[in-house]
């Protein structure tokens, strides 16, 4: 008799997902857990960062943090789509994931996401849900499926001493590299960085960006990009090498500004080459802007995969690093450099006088200079964009 | 008791190391293409064939895997048969092989970033010439790295294709007994290059014959060199397979394994290419040797051999020593040919994580190549005993070599999700025996074969069992060709990022692992760290294996030749 009643409930046990709700039985349960955070391991400050977090969530909670450093974020959707076709629906490999854009709406749309966590995590209160895209990813609604760690905007870095002044628009940005062949080139798409100076590109271009909201398959494509096409036709003879070659990442192009191959580099991090700057990545002529009529910017967020068996724990370090000790280590030049995704004015009095009195960095521009945001387009763009590009420019 | 071994084992030993290889192969196949042509569900669909048959690169994509492969197979073959013929035995060439063997241990990305590091315009070569030489006083626009000719990429792969020809080419040379055929070809008045292409080379190419297959396959479906040095308007058939592999849109991991088919009928015809290729050269080379001529060329040929391979060498050392450079560098910008200042810092950050990943490095290397070797030997021994040839079907065992990664490390990873097999640290063990045991048994099988077989007969005479003829005259005498193998089984563990990751499900940090997602960023400062501590692991077993001999046989002449 007993036995069946403990028959009956094991299904039920094994399939128990931990609730965000009720926090405190989250904590109980994470405690002792190992959460394998797969995030992209390619830049050692960040990977510095990750290590200092796992180090924090140790002592406070008790969860371990194993940094499984990824090449590209989608080996670790086809690990999770692979663990689902070979029915590995309870214990995966991945805990969590460093996602946004179309990966993210890959997965979601996959169903593949545990969720959603995200707005009952307890720090979520100190998030600025008003006046950051923390909710949307790429147009895409979160709908709590992830959470935001920091925000990102693009920037142009340029080496002042060979290119002083500021390019207002991709129409400066063309003529400058039009009277200095050879000084400009941007990452490689299908690379997510070179995808987003296309899509920066687009929308600089464009008379009314509004339309690149509503996916592709919805739009008139050709009349849209046309503007973009007729700009790279002139551009990419003018470019480094060309054209005929592209860096193969963003990291790759502050090496080729450091070897001083290159004058303008297009960053996703306003605060990445402040932090080059200190780690002797670039050199300290290096400054930022941005464009007249604004750049794109995104979150990054954390997404936690449907088969995680740790996902007691994978929240907590979700919840852990919207925390305002996390954000202001992260927001810290010396350390990371990105922006905090939390609103100043939830803030406590202290926390609020810590991230004031945070120094820029050198090369870094205030959140006023920083500007207009501009939204994402919808993640159909990215793809579409890529794909034509590569047929037209990267098959040659 | 080493008879009771073999009592219990008959046969079984070449039945597991098939399985071992094949299996994963075929199932892993099986499971990446069969998702991709639909044959699971609703039927064959050839719908992922044609779209990248529609890709407009392909063409150009599949012909510089071809020209890339085929082009640094020949030049480094050539370069070894040169240096083998001109200065095999010498002192000089005793310095060489000290330098090209711990080179093979050199991770390939490694090896490939120093070498970019080294050729690039803004790289050692012209910071060293500029502003003096040069003028520059910054870099010129110079197409040097992923030039559209993939002749960059050639030249990282033969750098990297001649250490381990070579050594294969060692291990396998004291069975031709080269020293006999030099005096004999000597007294008949033939130079020290032609003697030896004439008498020696003929006999030693048959026994390296798999691995100079492996390098072609090898070459023509590299992803990480190719990135690096190769073009990317469009790059090379593999590095497209990668990028369709990791595109967010799930849908293209279709085309990704359908294409990898295309990559392995790619290298299916190139090898059966070469293989007619050989018949031709067979053909001229037998009317060339019947010529009698005593060749003339003899002084160009050695200074030639030597010379690249030095080039090939120093091209290596120097790439390494920048990213040593780099590992402590500060500030360092163009022209500078050094580092305006110094910083532990770099080793500080990356090393103490570095000695843990090594930790479990060595021992997964360790692990595979000890299994491998066991089973080579027990394969190479149980075919000997029977008295069968080497079977035809032993080549099956180079298929994990010869079919691209791409196409069936997927399905392995399905499959040993299917069995339910945790992933961690026994499952990469497995996967890394995949691609050992090949090495292993490619470097033994050469010298285990032609080892002279009336040394058996002659124990035997003397009473020995055969379980007694293998452990106290075979294995000691083919001790350099055993080490070779382990010491080419661990850099080969060391070496493999896709199996570990797939396998491990990314929960094993190898050195490999590591080095490679960094170097997905392009610091040259964490990559240096990495690289270093990287060939400081694949380095060890070959200095053993080149220290042991020469201390265990120090007092057997015969065993010094070579």
């Amino acid at each position: 008799m007993r036995l069946a009643i403990l028959a009956s409930l094991l299904p039920v046990a094994a399939y128990a997902q931990p609730d965000p709700a009720d926090w405190d039985a989250v904590l109980d349960e994470a405690r002792g857990q190992t959460v394998y955070w797969h995030a992209w391991g390619g830049s050692t400050t960040t990977n510095d960062f990750i290590a200092w977090a796992g180090e924090r969530i140790d002592e406070e909670y008790g969860v371990t943090l194993e940094h499984v450093k990824l090449t590209d974020t989608a080996d670790a959707v086809t690990r999770v789509l692979t663990e689902r076709q070979a029915g590995e629906d309870e214990d995966g490999a991945v805990d969590l994931i460093w996602i946004n854009g179309a990966n993210f709406a890959s997965m979601k749309e996959e169903g593949l996401l545990f969720g959603p966590f995200a707005f009952d995590l307890p720090n979520w209160q100190y998030v600025d849900v008003n006046g950051k895209t923390v909710t949307t990813d790429f147009t895409v609604p979160t709908e709590g499926y992830e959470a935001p760690w920091a925000m990102a905007q693009v920037v142009f870095m340029h080496d002042t001493a060979d290119l002083a002044e500021p390019l207002g628009s991709m129409e400066a940005i063309l003529d400058w590299a039009t009277s200095n062949p050879g000084r400009f080139t941007y990452p490689q798409p299908p690379d997510f960085l070179g995808t987003t100076f296309l899509k920066q590109a687009l929308i600089d271009l464009s008379e009314d960006p509004s339309v690149l909201a509503v996916p592709v398959m919805e739009s008139d494509y050709d009349a849209v990009t046309a503007p973009l096409w007729a700009f790279l036709d002139e551009l990419t003879p003018h470019l480094w090498r060309e054209g005929r070659a592209y860096p193969q990442t963003g990291p790759r192009q502050l090496q080729l500004m450091n070897d001083d191959e290159i004058d303008l580099a297009i960053s996703f991090s306003p605060g990445e080459a402040s932090t080059a700057i200190a780690n002797f990545e670039l050199p300290e002529t290096v400054r930022t802007f941005v464009l007249d009529k604004g750049t794109i910017g995104n979150a990054s967020f954390v997404a936690i995969p449907y088969n995680s068996g740790s996902k007691a724990g994978a929240m907590v370090l979700a919840n852990f690093l919207m925390s305002p000790e996390a954000q202001l280590r992260a927001q810290d030049p010396e350390i990371l450099g990105y922006g905090t995704v939390l609103d100043m004015a939830a803030l406590s009095e202290e926390d609020r006088s810590a991230f004031d009195s945070l120094a820029l960095g050198i090369a870094t521009l205030s959140p006023a200079e920083l500007g207009q945001v501009q939204d994402e387009p919808h993640p159909s763009w990215a793809t579409a964009l890529a794909d034509d590009w590569q047929e037209r420019y990267g098959t040659r | 008791m080493h008879r009771s071994v073999w009592g219990i084992l008959p046969g079984a030993l070449p039945l597991l190391t098939l399985m071992v290889m094949l299996g994963p192969v075929l199932l892993g196949l099986w499971w990446t293409l069969a998702p991709a042509l639909g044959l699971l569900s609703e039927g064959l669909s050839l719908g992922p064939l044609r779209a990248a048959l529609a890709w407009p690169g392909l063409r150009e994509a599949s012909l510089l895997s071809v020209t890339t492969g085929i082009g640094s197979t020949v030049i480094a073959l050539a370069i070894t048969a040169l240096i083998l013929a001109g200065w095999s035995g010498t002192r000089a060439f005793a310095v060489l092989q000290r330098l090209l063997s711990p080179l093979l241990a050199l991770p390939h990305a490694a090896a490939a970033f120093g070498l970019a590091f080294l050729i690039a315009p803004s790289g050692w070569i012209a910071r060293s010439l500029s502003p003096g030489v040069t003028g520059w006083d910054r870099p010129p626009d110079l197409l040097i790295l992923q030039d559209p000719w993939g002749l960059t990429l050639i030249a990282g792969l033969v750098t990297k294709e001649v250490p381990f020809l070579l050594l294969m080419a060692l291990a396998a040379l004291p069975q031709t007994a080269p020293g006999r055929s030099r005096n004999v070809a000597t007294a008949l008045g033939y130079g020290r290059v032609t003697g030896f292409l004439k008498t020696v080379f003929p006999r030693l190419y048959v026994q390296i014959r798999l691995p100079v297959y492996v390098t072609l396959a090898y070459a023509m479906s590299t992803v990480d060199v190719a990135i690096i040095l190769g073009p990317n308007t469009p790059p090379t058939l593999s590095v497209q397979i990668v990028r369709w592999m990791s595109d967010p849109d799930i849908g293209t991991r279709d085309l990704a394994a359908v294409a990898a088919l295309l990559q392995l009928a790619l290298v299916i015809a190139a090898i059966l290419a070469w293989r007619l290729a050989e018949r031709g050269v067979a053909f001229l080379g037998r009317r060339w040797i019947e010529s009698g001529r005593r060749g003339s060329a003899e002084g160009a040929g050695r200074v030639a051999g030597y010379a690249l391979g030095a080039l090939s060498a120093l091209a290596l050392v120097a790439g390494i020593a920048g990213l040593a450079v780099w590992s402590v560098a500060g500030l360092w910008s163009f022209p500078s040919a050094l580092p305006d200042g110094l910083t532990w810092r770099s080793w500080q950050r990356h090393g103490p994580p570095g000695l843990e990943a090594m930790g479990t490095t060595l021992a997964i290397a360790a692990i595979a190549t000890a299994v491998a070797l066991v089973l080579a030997i027990g394969c190479l021994e149980t075919e000997e005993r029977r008295g069968v040839r080497p079977s035809r079907a032993m080549w099956l065992l180079y298929l994990p070599l010869l079919v691209p990664q791409t196409a069936f490390l997927p399905g392995v990873q399905i499959g040993l999700l299917s069995a339910g097999l945790d992933t961690g640290f026994g499952p990469v063990v497995v996967a890394h025996l995949v691609f050992v045991l090949p090495y292993v048994f490619l470097s033994l099988a050469g010298p285990y074969r032609a080892w002279d077989a009336r040394y058996s007969t002659v124990a035997a005479t003397l009473g020995a069992a055969s379980g007694r003829v293998l452990w106290r005259v075979r294995l000691p005498m083919l001790t350099r060709a055993c080490l070779t193998a382990v010491a080419v089984g661990m850099a080969v563990s060391v070496g493999q990022y896709l199996p570990t990751l797939l396998a491990g499900g990314g929960r094993v940090a190898t050195l490999t692992t590591e080095a490679v997602a960094l170097a997905s960023g392009g610091d040259r400062r964490a990559i240096g760290v990495w690289a270093i501590l990287q060939t400081g692991a694949a380095f060890l077993p070959f200095a053993l294996a080149l220290g042991l001999p020469a201390l265990l046989f120090r007092n057997r002449r015969g065993m010094q030749d070579g």
